[in-house]
């Protein structure tokens, strides 16, 4: 990789990630800076999402089953094996891996694709649910709380600005990871699985490796958003861990923001979720509003810029800097019939 | 059709041999009992009528449908139950006949992924990606998304990527159907460049002009079956080809009506290219 490539594909996200860490110095509002904390939550389990969808096109509807793993590993070691909470957080993205790997290699092996795959991965998100509802260790039903104990030791602050900070580092981080892998063997090959599988595995690409290894790299990623999910709510019940809000968070995020561009889940989240909150602030209380606006967002961006912001922002790029602009945007899109319903 | 493994001096005979391959679909025999035998360094061509079971063999050879009877053996190594990506691995390429390019791709990116298959820096791929793309004549459009592209067009990012992964055999399924007579004026030089760099190429084709200027040696496949096999002069006469194309006794009443037997060829060309 040469300076060239350097500059142009991470020197954007170096940027992006400084100007967010300046943020906590000109905002202290706690409300503000959950809801930031939040937004890159969502962010991160969407960037998983995005890897194995936007860039594999394999579309899940059941990455809760990552979220809910990377959750309830970080409360479960801490609260009844008693382990350090940095190391819960990490075996909590192993097993999301694993369980990535598992769910990839029952499908995929099988043949699995589109909506069937879909359908598979949502079932088995609401069996992991159901599973972890009326287990013992998990809590059950009432839950598991992760006793307050605030230390750098624990993956516990006391302010809000630290929470955002080590989100902020987690999600420039797995920018940093997914922009290599767009520019790897591995992800041409994986974008070349998307495209036509047959054509990929008449050029030698093991189609069904690759696919494994994106589903464990994605499961990896969204079990480390529930992971910090845990150490900031320090509260999981089935619901929230396994449950259906994640799984849509996590798609529709990249949808908006532009699927297999690695900017695409984080502009995803912060418009998604920017939006709601405003139409909350502006609206007063109107139950449910947050909702109305997704799906607006939604059917809006389907509707008109399937390639979501990233693609409006590229083509806006492109027009600027005139008609001699080089191609040389993120991963092209998707074409649009390859969307799932709303 | 040698079926012996080797010459005296220890090169193989051929770079590829199919060995009585018989492939079933339920009821339907798609192939039955087919041997070919590909010399390296030589163009061969296979031809036959419309489901005749060409494509069916490619796929077989190419490893994307298993073959319900027979072997498969490339460069004296028995390659039946290797998957479609392993055969790539080492050296069987494929062109499909329906082209299959990653449309949202550009051109080079398309080429790239063949690339990468022996390059697994991405500077190194996309490097050769574009000397490939020179040599088929894509060169200019690099940047295009494949979606973009003409038929033509599409046809050589086939074979570009197909090259671009640096095959020791090369598998085209007709990919000179769908091109107008000065498209393929164009492309056969292209092939013919290819053979002199070396790679072996086993064609499926239906321009019969080409498969006669091109290949070294023919094979005729009729509803599954191989019929005839030798140089392109004496297939276009054998009898049994020209009725395959023709139907029943069409030989005898070409060779009643064209006293002069060697001009026929022309006529048979003519004919089999409708067919």
């Amino acid at each position: 990789m040469n300076a060239r490539d350097l500059a142009t594909g991470f020197a954007p996200i170096l940027l992006v990630v400084a100007l967010l860490a300046l943020v906590p110095l000109f905002v202290s509002s706690n409300t503000v800076l959950n809801f930031l904390v939040f937004t890159l939550i969502i962010a991160l389990a969407a960037q998983g999402w995005n890897l194995l969808a936007g860039y594999g096109g394999q579309f899940s509807f059941g990455h809760a089953a990552f979220f809910g793993t990377g959750a309830y590993a970080a409360a479960i070691l801490q609260v009844n094996l008693g382990l350090n909470a940095y190391v819960a957080f990490l075996v909590g993205i192993g097993l999301g891996a694993l369980v990535g790997f598992v769910i990839g290699y029952l499908s995929f092996r099988s043949g699995l694709r589109g909506s069937y795959f879909a359908l598979v991965t949502l079932a088995f998100a609401e069996v992991l649910r159901i599973l972890a509802n009326s287990a013992g260790f998990t809590g059950g039903a009432a839950g598991i709380l992760i006793p307050l104990e605030v230390s750098a030791w624990n993956f516990q602050f006391e302010s809000r600005a630290a929470y955002y900070w080590v989100a902020l580092a987690l999600v420039g981080a797995v920018l940093v990871l997914v922009r290599a892998i767009e520019r790897a063997r591995f992800g041409a090959q994986l974008v070349a699985v998307r495209e036509n599988e047959a054509a990929a595995r008449a050029l030698g690409v093991d189609a069904l490796a690759v696919k494994l290894k994106a589903i464990a790299i994605s499961g990896a990623i969204t079990a480390a958003a529930g992971g910090l999910y845990a150490q900031y709510f320090l509260y999981l019940d089935a619901l929230i861990a396994y449950g259906p809000w994640i799984s849509i968070e996590a798609l529709l995020a990249p949808i908006v923001g532009g699927l297999g561009t690695v900017f695409g889940p984080l502009v995803g989240a912060l418009a998604l979720h920017g939006l709601s909150e405003g139409s909350k602030m502006f609206t007063g209380e109107i139950p449910g509003i947050d909702l109305v606006v997704f799906g607006v967002v939604l059917i809006l961006v389907v509707a008109f810029t399937p390639d979501g912001i990233m693609g409006v922002l590229g083509r806006l790029r492109r027009r600027l800097a005139g008609s001699t602009a080089k191609s040389t945007a993120n991963a092209a899109p998707l074409p649009a019939r390859e969307e799932p319903a709303a | 059709m040698s079926l012996q493994t080797s010459h005296p001096t220890g090169l193989p005979t051929s770079l590829l041999r199919v060995e009585h391959v018989t492939k079933r679909f339920g009821g339907l025999v798609a192939v039955d009992d087919a041997s070919l035998a590909v010399a390296p360094g030589s163009i061969t061509g296979l031809i036959g009528p419309n489901g005749a079971g060409k494509t069916t063999l490619f796929t077989v050879i190419s490893g994307f449908e298993p073959a319900t009877t027979g072997r498969i053996v490339y460069d004296d190594r028995d390659v039946t139950a290797l998957p479609a990506h392993e055969r790539a691995r080492i050296g069987i390429a494929r062109t499909f006949q329906i082209v299959q390019p990653f449309a949202t791709l550009s051109v080079v990116e398309n080429i790239a992924v063949g690339a990468f298959l022996r390059h697994a820096a991405r500077a190194d791929a996309l490097a050769l990606a574009r000397r490939v793309a020179d040599q088929v004549g894509l060169g200019g459009m690099l940047d295009q998304p494949a979606r973009a592209l003409t038929v033509a067009g599409r046809k050589r990012l086939e074979l570009a990527r197909a090259l671009a992964t640096g095959p020791r055999l090369l598998l085209l399924d007709e990919v000179l159907a769908g091109l107008n007579p000065s498209e393929i004026r164009d492309m056969i030089p292209v092939i013919r460049a290819i053979r002199e760099r070396g790679v072996t190429i086993l064609i499926v084709e239906h321009v019969m002009q080409a498969v006669m200027s091109l290949c070294d040696d023919i094979y005729v496949l009729a509803q599954g079956r191989m019929i005839a096999q030798g140089p392109p002069a004496r297939i276009a006469r054998d009898p049994h080809v020209v009725e395959a194309y023709l139907g029943h006794g069409a030989a005898q009443r070409l060779q009643g009506k064209s006293t002069p037997v060697t001009p026929a060829d022309e006529t048979e060309d003519g004919h089999a290219q409708r067919a």
